[in-house]
């Protein structure tokens, strides 16, 4: 090879270098590296990639009564999964649920951050005080829920009572679920309030001060160029609290309802922590986790193309 | 200017003054929605238990705060008698502290070395860190539960720890921004005989003093909000953690629970965490919009 073709290579690889940021000075050395992934690889090894491995594995296997042996079913465990009626009402249940509690947080969120982002007295105050729920557990924010719609000694609860509204929660397969769903919703509200504005201080202020003098008023200004360049972050939110909803608000159906009455509060994350905990139906219960990994897995795929592309609408 | 100019002029200040108005009430109204909840938890935790079980529940401060917190923090209340919030809380504390720290140290080192060095298998190192993103814990909570089993981890703090520190997203984080220092940072360092242990910290501890306080904030919340994870791995009292600890103390929410004590334990247990976002808030904000994109 002669030295111009490697020269040009050479100078080739570097612009691409400082366009994609990569370090072109390194430190020598092999051993150093693999001391200092270590902890962090082996933390993931024996925490992630066992248990999910052993989660596939024994998807496929099916013990027998006593727990002695199993024998590979093939995909019997999912088939069997997927054809229960019970199963399937909780993934319906879970759907409803999800898209609930993120429309409500999504919608919530962006009104109070649109309102928050205007120059008015006390802003700072305003954003402080909807910032701080964002540290409150689900399981606290159920226990706070708890006691305001418990139906004799809740403020709400006693009152509705009172209005004639037969409200309990605890016979109530609705209204469990409704409970539920702002519990659920009022702890994400300030997560998805903090991005949405700073969504909103990253929009230049020409851009919306030229349609302003193009004679937009302050709703069209709104829908025709402050929610198109919002739509990454409300794109990104959007699984976020899909996936918030589908999982971190065990804690939320938990303290409130233990998937009850009936069944009308449980979720497709509950129904496996039940199988696997209270039933030890182990094959049942690793194959619905697979399914769960699944759909976090789609998710996540879905989030990371669509920010890549930057929804612009 | 002309009487119709005026006019205008006018109306469009009144109409500004409409507007503020009006964003005034939608943000209170907001705020008064998420206040109010922790606000009747905090006049619950004043009263007596039989004032709020005959479900007179008052609007105002009652007398009994002092005592109320007083057997939160020592005796403990509700079903399940006998587990103060003072051991509760310690161990929350050191939980999310334990967390935190194990976190952010690990994922320190492994970007060092990712951004750093070069070396065989590093983009398979890379990936196998990232793949985790998509694997929270409770999706794999029943296979991981038999793993800590077979480890024989189940009761104790390390634990509730350990199998909570991998982190990708401070790894990301800290990878991204360990990107961003200079080449000639590390030329420097190296002309200057110093080696890659000596710039870890000389150079690049220092450098990441903010980005490490931002996640801190962050990873401390999300260690002291765990649920799923300790309500599995311990069934033993001297290790319950103060969110467990309070759900537990529910049971099935009878209204003959000592709801005074239990809400004082939900406003102690509420203390830390909101106390962390609202004294830091500047840097949770930051770290938060940046760590999740």
């Amino acid at each position: 090879m002669d030295s111009e073709a490697r020269e040009e290579r050479r100078s080739a690889r570097e612009r691409r270098a400082t366009v994609r940021r990569v370090r072109r000075t390194y430190f020598r050395g092999v051993g150093l590296p693999y001391l200092l992934l270590a902890p962090q690889l082996l933390v993931t090894a024996l925490f992630f990639f066992w248990p999910a491995g052993q989660a596939v594995y024994q998807s496929f296997l099916r013990e027998d009564a006593f727990g002695l042996s199993s024998q590979f079913v093939g995909f019997e465990n999912f088939i069997d999964v997927l054809g229960d009626a019970d199963w399937r009402a909780a993934a319906a249940r879970t759907a409803v649920f999800s898209l609930s509690v993120a429309a409500l947080a999504l919608s919530a969120a962006l009104f109070l951050a649109v309102q928050a982002d205007k120059h008015i007295r006390g802003a700072g105050a305003y954003r402080t005080l909807l910032i701080w729920p964002y540290a409150v557990a689900p399981a606290i924010a159920a226990v706070l829920w708890l006691f305001m719609v418990h139906p004799d000694i809740g403020l709400f609860g006693r009152a509705l009572n009172a209005l004639g509204v037969p409200w309990d929660y605890k016979l109530n397969g609705n209204q469990a679920l409704l409970v539920v769903i702002l519990a659920s919703a009022w702890k994400q509200v300030s997560y998805n309030f903090i991005f949405f504005l700073a969504g909103l201080q990253g929009i230049p202020k020409p851009v919306l001060e030229a349609a302003a003098i193009d004679g937009a008023g302050p709703v069209r200004r709104f829908w025709t160029v402050v929610f198109p360049l919002l739509s990454p972050t409300a794109f990104f939110l959007l699984v976020v609290n899909l996936v918030y909803a589908c999982f971190d608000t065990f804690g939320v159906i938990h303290a409130l309802t233990q998937g009850g009455p009936g069944k009308s509060t449980e979720t497709l994350i509950y129904r496996a922590y039940t199988d696997g905990v209270s039933n030890l139906n182990l094959g049942s219960s690793a194959a619905q986790s697979v399914i769960l990994m699944i759909l976090v897995i789609a998710l996540t795929v879905v989030q990371f193309r669509f920010v890549e592309k930057k929804v612009h609408y | 200017m002309t009487v119709a100019a005026e006019a205008l002029a006018g109306r469009s200040a009144r109409r500004r003054v409409r507007e503020t108005v009006v964003t005034h009430v939608c943000l209170v109204i907001g705020v008064l929605i998420f206040a109010f909840p922790i606000y009747l938890a905090l006049i619950g935790s004043t009263h007596t238990s039989g004032t709020i079980g005959r479900g007179d529940v008052p609007l105002l401060p009652g007398p009994d705060a002092v005592a109320n917190y007083a057997q939160a923090w020592g005796i403990g209340g509700g079903r399940f008698m006998g587990v103060p919030a003072g051991g509760m809380l310690l161990n929350s504390l050191l939980m999310a502290s334990l967390i935190a720290v194990g976190k952010i140290a690990i994922s320190l080192t492994s970007a060092y070395a990712i951004a750093f060095f070069r070396f065989p298998g590093r983009m398979v190192f890379f990936w196998l860190i990232f793949i985790t993103l998509m694997l929270p814990v409770e999706v794999r909570i029943i296979p991981t539960f038999q793993v800590m089993v077979s480890l024989g981890m189940t009761n104790s703090m390390a634990g509730l720890v350990i199998p909570l520190i991998a982190s990708a997203t401070a790894t990301l984080l800290f990878r991204q921004f360990f990107l961003t220092i200079p080449d000639e940072y590390v030329e420097a360092a190296k002309i200057d005989g110093a080696g890659p242990v000596r710039f870890f910290f000389d150079v690049l501890l220092p450098l990441s003093r903010t980005n490490i306080a931002a996640l801190f904030v962050i990873l401390f919340i999300y260690g002291w909000n765990q649920y799923l994870w300790p309500l599995l791995i311990v069934n033993d009292r001297s290790l319950e953690t103060i969110v467990v600890g309070l759900t537990k103390m529910i049971g099935s929410g009878d209204a003959q629970n000592e709801w005074n004590v239990i809400m004082a334990t939900a406003v102690l247990a509420m203390v830390p965490p909101v106390g962390v976002v609202l004294l830091m808030q500047r840097w949770f904000v930051r770290g938060l919009t940046e760590t999740e994109k």
